[in-house]
């Protein structure tokens, strides 16, 4: 059996455990119907045309994993940001596990997705707002059909979330192979501020897919910074759809870490709903070893003055695929539009691929959009200059590669995440900067 | 005061002795059999016009590996150094300021000197420089170039002015502290005031323990930074050596007077 028709199939298993007289029943009803309708994405998808599933697709996954698992926070420690005060949410196999996660409704709700969808005073909430900022798409669809745990954040008018919230979902290897399918809803309203970051991460080397949705929405002049760290297993793949949807005033950041997985796949889309929104969208890869990362990001300028940064970084050797593609799209009303896209990228060796694709459709005339992709190797003129100064071309290497990716860092504002992905940088490339960062 | 030094200095031995050295680069070659040898203490300066292997000699020295070593060895304290790489050479003392120096967004020029002392304190099994050291070193090396404080958070050479960059290039050296210093057309593109500052910056980083190579087109560095002994390349030789007095001479009269006689003696 097929994994869509494994999954068609346990639909109806999965439906008599929830509660057939809940609203979200008619949606899941339709998503399944919508997946079963388009099936996976191919290569023959215009946006999938660099990135086939077909190798994860082969798994017999699990679809619900058959017994709980118990962590000991101090196995999983390494894997939280655990230097600064953080609210978690964290799932084990996509189940909650309450024991690793420190949850709010002081201030404000960094809770669980499940009560959000069953319990009564969550109901507006979640008619306004579940499902309303995702397209037609058959990944998301099938997320949707299966819907059943995740993140729910919801910051109050001008509140600013005292700390940041940590997303951590373990796979155990439990299951041979397992599918999870976390469904995250994240929503700023007016004036609030919020920091997340959020991480996949496989515990085995067993064979681990996790199909996750997350609709972030931004309200009138709020500010939220998104992290994404990926540096999972070479068993674990990832397909990660994160919709933000910004109202006027706000601005909204997303910078993705890539550094490890099997196939990861970000559908990264911002949608502009109004005046004077900044989105920033920033990423860095470092992959070797047959991994495989695909960027496809959106950004969607719908309402005059407003701006978008994207800067994609990637760094690619021993077999590994690199994949960007980058559209923006600038509505005939979105008038003095400022969208910057950058994508730079080094093939350390001549078996890592690069493919980079800016895609700019432009409806507005008084408009300001650049974008510029360059793949290259690392300059020998520099190494040179750096060994010349008694830097051996190991690490003169490693310099240069780190001075590549920094500017990424930059904005990264929570400093124990800088400091902990340039380290993860440096380990990567295999050797010690000279100095502190 | 200075040749009582030089004259003491010559009966050590030769800090650099180049012989019959021949350097090639994709197949062509630019360095025909150059002998050459600096002591401690000295100043010596190749001149030479446009492609006479000036700067060639300067990156063989450095151990770049564009260029191909076909005849020849370079050695340095009476070692070898032919089959070193850059870092090896830098981390027996040699120092080469480019002349045009490689511009490395990402990394601050005071992070690139912390790694580049550290790295040359390590391949001589000393532990790093202990950071509060290392900051009052800066702090007096970039003082001694003029250098802006902002200046050392700046992105190493990136958007920075020549002069900025030459600058910048002696700061290096003042921070590494070489035993010999090439400087490869440190003056192109410098104003008066830039190498006033930068020569002034060499001068006083001399001791009869270094020495200085200074690679130049003009003689105007020279009343600068004065040489013990001026050497001039053409066509990827030395075809005479003299005193400073020679530099005021190619000034004056060109290279084309050398160009015939070198031809002559052929």
């Amino acid at each position: 059996m097929s994994l869509k028709d494994k999954l068609i199939s346990s639909f109806l298993a999965f439906e008599e455990n929830i509660d057939l007289e809940n609203d979200i029943h008619t949606q899941r009803d339709s998503a399944i119907k919508y997946f079963e309708n388009t099936g996976f994405p191919t290569k023959k998808d215009e946006a999938w045309k660099y990135t086939s599933l077909n190798s994860i697709l082969k798994e017999d996954y699990s679809i619900f994993p058959k017994k709980e698992f118990a962590l000991d926070y101090k196995d999983v420690k390494k894997y939280f940001i655990h230097d600064i005060d953080t609210y978690t949410i964290v799932f084990v196999d996509g189940i909650y596990s309450s024991h690793l996660s420190s949850t709010t409704h002081d201030k404000f709700d960094a809770c669980l997705m499940s009560s959000a969808l069953n319990k009564a005073k969550y109901k507006s909430i979640i008619d306004t707002y579940f499902n309303k900022a995702t397209p037609e798409d058959s990944l998301v669809s099938l997320n949707t059909a299966f819907t059943r745990e995740g993140a729910y954040i919801r910051v109050p008018k001008n509140v600013a979330a005292e700390k940041p919230v940590q997303i951590i979902n373990f796979s155990t290897g439990s299951e041979t192979a397992l599918m999870v399918q976390p469904r995250n809803l994240i929503i700023a309203e007016d004036g609030s501020q919020l920091q997340i970051i959020e991480r996949h991460q496989s515990l085995t080397d067993n064979a681990v897919l996790t199909n996750s949705v997350t609709e972030v929405f931004v309200g009138k002049n709020a500010n939220v910074d998104y992290y994404k760290i990926q540096n999972d297993k070479t068993s674990a793949s990832l397909i990660d759809s994160t919709y933000v949807k910004q109202d006027r005033d706000s601005v909204a950041s997303v910078h993705t870490f890539s550094l490890g997985g099997k196939l990861t796949r970000n559908n990264l889309n911002f949608y502009q709903n109004g005046e004077n929104i900044n989105s920033i969208l920033k990423g860095v890869t470092i992959l070797e070893d047959k991994q495989h990362v695909d960027h496809n990001t959106l950004v969607h300028h719908q309402q005059p003055n407003c701006e978008s940064h994207q800067d994609y970084k990637g760094i690619f050797s021993d077999k590994s695929v690199g994949v960007f593609n980058g559209k923006v799209y600038v509505d005939k009303i979105a008038q003095k539009t400022d969208a910057y896209q950058s994508n730079n990228n080094i093939l350390i060796d001549d078996t890592s691929t690069c493919n980079s694709k800016p895609q700019l459709e432009i409806f507005a005339d008084d408009v300001k959009c650049s974008h510029g992709c360059t793949i290259g190797q690392l300059d020998n003129e520099a190494l040179y200059y750096l060994q010349t100064r008694g830097i051996p071309y190991k690490e003169a290497r490693a310099l240069l590669m780190f001075a590549f990716a920094n500017n990424v860092l930059d904005s990264v504002k929570i400093p124990e995440i800088k400091k902990r992905i340039t380290k993860q940088i440096a380990l990567k490339i295999g050797v010690e900067l000279g100095f502190d960062l | 005061m200075h040749q009582n030094q030089t004259k003491y200095n010559y009966k050590r031995s030769n800090m650099l002795k180049i012989k019959n050295l021949h350097a090639s680069v994709e197949g062509e070659e630019i360095l025909k059999g150059i002998n050459l040898e600096i002591n401690p203490g000295e100043v010596h300066a190749i001149m030479g016009p446009n492609g006479s292997g000036k700067s060639t000699l300067a990156s063989v020295i450095a151990g770049n590996e564009d260029f191909e070593v076909t005849d020849g060895d370079i050695l340095f304290e009476k070692s070898n150094i032919s089959e070193l790489s850059p870092d090896e050479r830098a981390h027996k003392g040699i120092f080469l300021s480019f002349q045009y120096p490689v511009e490395i967004p990402g990394v601050s020029v005071t992070n690139f000197i912390k790694t580049s002392i550290n790295q040359v304190r390590k391949s001589r099994g000393q532990e790093d420089m202990p950071a509060n050291e290392m900051l009052k070193k800066i702090r007096e090396k970039s003082a001694l170039l003029e250098m802006d404080r902002k200046f050392l958070s700046r992105s190493l050479n990136d958007g920075f002015s020549g002069g900025e960059k030459k600058r910048n290039e002696i700061f290096q050296m003042a921070m590494l502290e070489p035993k010999l210093a090439i400087l490869d057309e440190t003056d192109s593109g410098l104003d008066i005031d830039a190498l006033r500052i930068v020569s002034e910056g060499v001068n006083r980083l001399r001791t009869n323990e270094n020495a200085t190579l200074v690679i130049t087109h003009y003689q105007r560095l020279l009343d600068y930074i004065v040489p013990d002994v001026v050497h001039v390349l053409l066509d990827g030789k030395i075809v005479k050596t003299g005193d400073k007095e020679l530099a005021k001479e190619l000034e004056e009269r060109g290279y084309d007077w050398l160009k015939e006689e070198s031809t002559a003696k052929v």
